[in-house]
């Protein structure tokens, strides 16, 4: 599919923003799925849904563990670093490829679950073993709380 | 491969493969579905081809001992003896591997053209159709059922396509919907 899309688009960064926005759609469905299987209570604090993400989260879709770590002062941003990526079994990017984020889905995927349980975020990845890093590392940061919005008013 | 074998949760098959439609169908190229079509087809040509690479039984690993000294491992690939055994490949460890079951029905005209049936697709079983209130409407939702349920098939085909390129059979794939979730795969082998 990335390789379909990178013929489609020619523009790195198009398909990096393509993936995103697959992972996204695909995100806030999953989250449902999620939810449903994984028997998790409603998280307290941002601290919780990192943990929740890394070590049920991606063992549940993706058979593979993170570690939760590097936080930030005040507890909004972190990282997730991979002990595994099965996403990228037998790729190897090409001299032309140098911007692309073969994974930008997994950034997608965990936006669009997040926005479905009330929070904002931002997901980048901060290091990535296909473009010479030492370790797939996601940087997660928590923009803001949104509001539940409930459909009906209580005075009506 | 098998001892090795990763497992990671079919919803993300799922959400992939459902997202890659409505990307291709309903977002970049919403008004030349036929267009889409090919792309999607293309992609599934693409991993038809990788799974048949690493699907092939592998009966025995050769070691071939060259002239100086260095080892070879090659791979002895079974001799399909005719396209009739690939297609039964594909209708069993093929279907087994990617979608869980076999094949329930093979036909052919022995002139080419081979129609596989699977009565219950497993991709399709996640596609459901309002219930029709009158039998007018009836007709209407198979069709719209039909339709609406084709858009996933391209990629089992390029799925097809592809494995069986891989394997020397030139062919063209396409599908059909008769009833949800049941569909059929047509393969026309280029002579």
């Amino acid at each position: 599919m990335v390789r379909q899309l990178l013929t489609d688009f020619e523009d790195v960064e198009e398909v990096n923003k393509q993936l995103d926005t697959m992972g996204y759609n695909i995100g806030i469905r999953l989250i449902d799925d999620f939810l449903s299987k994984a028997n998790v209570t409603r998280c307290s604090e941002f601290r919780e849904t990192a943990d929740v993400i890394a070590k049920i989260g991606f063992k549940m879709f993706l058979g593979v563990t993170a570690t939760v770590s590097n936080w930030n002062a005040d507890f909004t941003e972190c990282s997730l670093v991979l002990d595994d990526n099965p996403l990228v079994d037998f790729v190897e990017l090409p001299e032309t490829c140098q911007g692309l984020y073969y994974c930008n889905v997994l950034c997608g995927v965990i936006r669009g679950a997040l926005e479905m349980v009330s929070m904002r975020t931002e997901v980048k990845w901060a290091r990535d073993m296909l473009r010479g890093d030492d370790a797939y590392e996601l940087r997660l940061k928590l923009i803001e709380h949104v509001a539940e919005e409930y459909p009906y008013k209580d005075d009506d | 491969m098998r001892a090795g074998s990763r497992e990671v949760a079919e919803s993300c098959l799922d959400g992939i493969t459902m997202e890659m439609v409505a990307t291709y169908c309903d977002r970049l190229h919403s008004s030349k579905p036929d267009l889409a079509a090919r792309r999607i087809e293309a992609i599934g040509f693409q991993v038809g081809q990788q799974l048949a690479e690493r699907l092939v039984p592998v009966d025995l690993l050769a070691c071939v001992n060259f002239p100086f000294g260095l080892i070879l491992y090659t791979r002895d690939r079974p001799r399909f003896t005719d396209h009739l055994e690939v297609i039964k490949f594909i209708c069993k460890d093929f279907w087994a591997e990617v979608f869980k079951k076999q094949i329930d029905n093979l036909k052919t005209n022995h002139r080419g053209v081979f129609v596989l049936q699977d009565t219950r697709f497993r991709w399709l079983t996640r596609i459901s159709v309002d219930s029709p209130l009158t039998p007018s409407e009836a007709n209407n939702t198979t069709l719209a059922a039909a339709q609406a349920g084709g858009k996933y098939l391209y990629f089992p085909c390029g799925l097809i396509r592809g494995a069986l390129t891989n394997l020397g059979v030139p062919c063209a794939v396409s599908a059909e919907i008769a009833a949800l979730p049941a569909c059929s795969f047509i393969i026309r082998i280029k002579v």
